[in-house]
């Protein structure tokens, strides 16, 4: 293969799912009412280009499915057809299906093809329907929605059922583990031979590709003219392929990648319980369907599929009549995305040009300082040191200005992660019958894009629960004498070297009698406890806790907000909650702006540095030896206004110093982390310094107390100190006990 | 440090042959994959892990790159020696299937560079149970001296199980 389309995949990929993002956010913005031309010409220009490029790097599947999409769009556009509720909803529906699709093929997965051909079939409907007219509107209208749901419980039945038998749905399930072979149909064009397309060279690349052992190649002879009428430069023969190894398909695909536009192709896995005949044909596309010619294959399909894939006319007559109560499943596609999107997914930036031209410039000033310096260096006497100084602050400015250029690169803002609220806001809306309004706030807020994808699952994970459990239903809201519409709110923005992303909601609060009834319950804390209303709300984020009454399926599996402190934490940020009844609740989340730099105090032990990270220091103390109790062994602690916090030696945890040694005066630096106070003891408080963090597993391995290195100003490193791992040294539970009776015992 | 190939056992670019450069310690000569090799340096003080086994000196900074230095005197359990103007960390680099490691040994001096061919590598004989014959690769007889050719990827392969253990590093090895 002379040219690599592979490479410019991952552009296409990125196009098209930044275009299914504006269908998406114009499909939501679109009043059925008072239909705005340019939203409509918007959605139609994104579906546009997705086929294009679909079209143009082979993705047959997701053009087709595109191009009727854009068929009915473009009814629409051209005043044809009246744009109707039911469209949206199915219009919605397909960007979320081309998602998967196109998450699929990045991943080099198999295509689901059951949901596009399910959803195919119903834009076909639509289109069938009598265009325009008012006084079919009505009918339209209703006949629409009952396809809706009837396609979207085909879809969700198909998807559901594990023994569906749809060959290409198994493999994207399941991988490849279960297909033991391919037996691949190649019926080529006449013209094939005339275009200089050699099937044996490609069969030989093939036997390469998959080993040669394992292929066989099976010739049909039977569309050979007779002598008399053969053109020696047609092409007559059609062949099969079997190959008896569980290959990928995509392997396959690629070997034939010139001559698929020349050829019919039709993959058949050979599945390892069945024999080589193949399962089934309903993932084929029907032009293939209908030349399917050995009747062995054709009865395995018409036996397996009526039940599962509305193939039949009969079938989509059908289902609308049948009580289609359940609704479009929101969050199963959701789901589905999750498994089939990772993969070999490389990870790029989009960055705007006025970035990378400042950059340019900023390296052009960079090379014109060091010429400078360079020439100062060659013929340097000492009365030309000021020029020098002057250039070494030139030098370090240019750096300095140049670092900060390039982290800005890695900034994205954070309507990135703030843009799939509107839809997942309205589907759960609709889902909870309360009628929401989103709003946020902030939207250009700048943000390290490795937080900010990190950010996004617990930000859903609090707008969840703030709408199913946060917010009151309608009715109740009228009934406290609120507005009948909740409200969410997303706010970010920056403060003091942090960004802080507010989460709220104006509804009922949390009820801190039922957290305190469930924590007791739970045996999170003691039953006789004083703890202010603060306290209480954090006890939320303690593993295992849920207060929602009954588990629905959009919150309150248990997996609450533990995993998203833990989330949050993990990227050096921490999360609050602010609560008042009846008014409202507020999730504040304090994130660094980067990752890859932390302010740092540099703090001494023995003769080593090491390095605190700012934000989890709290305060430091000097304070004397005696005013540390002893508890149990080599455990101390100490009273620190109303709390005990216990103390941990650094030089005895990093084994630098023997027990007895210690000077009477102790500089106590006190951190939190996990929300949890405890004391370090330290020799001495260096600078203040922004450090870039270096990983120390790449060449060694992780050490308990340290979560990464960093290389000082004269060229040494420094270990930075993991406060959430080294408060683990000590264990918590056992010191919330130790602590009240060490407080009779003193 | 001189890097001249000593051509006398035999041709350099011969199928089974492999040049290794070699590096004292307590007075024996060992041999490493030059390929393996990234580059030579002095020793300088290096920034100590806590908790870390004793022969892992610390950690180095190497143009940007965090870099453990592992004394191999200690590794190997022999004699302990203060460090001197001569003395060398000889810098790794090693495919893993963790991606690329690189790791410092100090050595007391490097020494030469030897062509040499896998037939003329003799396997160590079983002497003892002592697991640092794991390091070596084989034994080898350049100009009538014994050189011991070690095994750069079980030389850079940490031992979790080993070095999570903080006692170890009161353990004589």
């Amino acid at each position: 293969m002379s040219v690599d389309l592979q490479q410019f995949h991952q552009v296409f990929f990125e196009e098209s799912f930044e275009g299914l993002d504006i269908m998406e956010s114009q499909l939501i913005d679109i009043d059925v009412d008072d239909v705005d031309e340019e939203t409509v010409n918007t959605i139609f220009r994104a579906a546009h280009s997705i086929k294009g490029g679909a079209g143009t790097f082979g993705f047959m599947n997701v053009s087709e499915f595109t191009h009727v999409v854009e068929t009915l769009l473009d009814e629409i556009r051209s005043g044809q057809r009246v744009l109707l509720r039911a469209h949206i909803d199915i219009f919605l529906q397909s960007v979320d299906c081309l998602r998967e699709m196109l998450e699929s093929l990045q991943a080099g997965a198999e295509i689901e093809e059951e949901r596009p051909a399910a959803l195919k079939k119903e834009f076909e409907q639509f289109l069938a329907q009598p265009a325009a007219g008012v006084s079919d509107e009505a009918a339209a209208g209703t006949a629409g929605e009952g396809t809706v749901d009837a396609a979207a419980d085909s879809a969700s039945d198909s998807s559901s059922d594990s023994s569906s038998d749809s060959s290409s749905g198994k493999a994207a399930e399941g991988g490849v583990a279960q297909v033991v072979g391919w037996q691949v149909t190649m019926r080529p064009d006449a013209n094939m031979l005339r275009w200089g397309n050699e099937p044996f060279r490609m069969f030989r690349e093939l036997a390469e590709v998959v080993g040669e052992d394992v292929l066989t190649v099976e010739a049909d002879i039977s569309q050979i003219p007779s002598f008399g009428d053969l053109d020696p430069e047609s092409c007559h023969l059609n062949w099969t392929l079997n190959v008896a190894k569980g290959v990928d398909k995509k392997a396959i695909e690629t070997v034939f990648e010139w001559v698929e536009d020349d050829c019919e192709f039709d993959y058949q896995p050979i599945m390892s319980t069945a024999p080589v005949a193949p399962a089934d044909h309903s993932a084929e596309p029907p032009a293939a369907e209908s030349k399917g010619e050995d009747g062995q294959t054709a009865e395995a399909f018409t036996a397996s599929t009526p039940e599962n894939t509305p193939q039949t006319s009969t079938d989509t007559v059908e289902k609308p009549a049948e009580p289609a109560t359940k609704k479009a499943p929101a969050a199963k596609p959701a789901a589905v995305k999750k498994t089939a999107g990772k993969g070999s997914e490389n990870s790029s930036i989009r960055v705007s040009i006025d970035k990378v031209d400042s950059l340019i410039n900023m390296v052009g000033e960079l090379v014109i300082t060091q010429s400078m310096l360079g020439q100062l260096g060659n013929d340097f006497d000492i009365s030309r040191l000021g020029k020098l100084l002057e250039g070494l602050s030139q030098l370090e400015q240019n750096t300095r200005e140049l670092q900060e250029s390039v982290m800005k690169i890695r900034m994205m803002p954070i309507s990135f992660a703030f843009s799939r609220f509107p839809r997942l806001v309205r589907d759960l809306g609709s889902k909870l019958s309360k009628t929401v309004n989103l709003v946020t706030l902030g939207e250009n807020t700048e943000l390290d894009k490795t937080v900010m994808e990190k950010i996004g699952d617990p930000l859903v994970h609090l707008v969840r629960n703030s709408l199913d459990h946060g917010l009151e239903t309608t009715e109740e809201r009228v009934a406290k004498g609120k507005q009948a519409e909740g409200t969410i709110t997303l706010n970010a923005y920056h403060q003091g070297g942090n960004i802080v992303i507010e989460v709220s909601d104006d509804g009922a609060g949390l009820n801190e009698s039922r957290i305190l009834e469930k924590a007791i319950q739970n045996g999170l804390i003691p039953e006789n406890n004083h703890l202010t209303p603060e306290e209480i709300h954090h006890l939320i984020f303690l593993p295992g806790f849920s207060t929602a009454d009954a588990v629905s399926d959009i919150s309150g599996r248990g997996v609450g907000m533990d995993v998203v402190r833990k989330n949050i934490n993990a990227l050096n940020g921490t999360i609050e909650v602010r609560s008042e009844r009846e008014v409202g609740s507020t999730f504040i989340i304090r994130l660094p702006l980067t990752l890859a730099i932390l302010d740092g105090q540099l703090v001494r032990v023995c003769n080593e540095t090491y390095i605190f990270p700012l934000v989890s220091i709290v305060e430091s103390i000097q304070v004397n030896r005696r005013d540390l109790s002893h508890v149990t062994g080599s455990q101390y602690l100490m009273q620190l206004r109303d709390e005990y916090i216990p103390i941990i030696r650094l030089d005895h945890v990093f084994s630098l110093r023997s027990e007895d040694e210690q000077p009477d005066d102790i500089m106590l630096v006190v951190v939190e982390g996990d929300n949890e106070k405890i004391g370090l003891v330290v020799d001495d408080l260096l600078g203040q310094q922004q450090v870039v963090i270096k990983s120390l597993e790449q060449n060694y391995q992780r050490v308990n107390g340290i979560s990464g290195a960093t290389i000082l100003g004269d060229g040494t490193v420094a270990l930075i100190i993991d406060i959430s791992g080294i408060g683990k040294t000590v264990d918590s539970p056992q010191h919330r006990e130790r602590i009240p009776s060490s407080n009779q015992a003193a | 440090m001189e890097a001249v190939s000593d051509t006398s056992t035999g041709e350099l670019h011969a199928q089974d042959e492999q040049q290794y450069l070699t590096f004292m310690m307590s007075g024996e000569e060992y041999g490493v994959d030059i390929l393996a090799v990234q580059e030579i340096r002095g020793w300088e003080e290096s920034t100590a892990i806590p908790n870390s086994p004793r022969y892992i000196k610390g950690v180095i900074n190497l143009r940007g790159t965090i870099v453990p230095n592992m004394d191999l005197r200690l590794r190997f359990g022999l004699k302990e020696v203060e460090y001197s103007p001569v003395t060398v960390v000889i810098i790794l680099k090693f495919d893993t299937d963790n991606g690329e490691r690189v790791m410092g040994i100090v050595v007391d001096a490097v020494s030469d560079v030897y062509t040499i061919s896998a037939a003329d590598t003799r396997k160590t004989p079983e002497l003892s149970e002592d697991h640092n014959s794991d390091f070596i690769r084989g034994l080898v007889n350049v100009n009538e001296k014994m050189v011991i050719l070690l095994d750069v990827g079980e030389l850079i392969k940490m031992h979790p199980e080993v070095l999570n253990m903080p006692n170890l590093n009161t353990k004589e090895e």
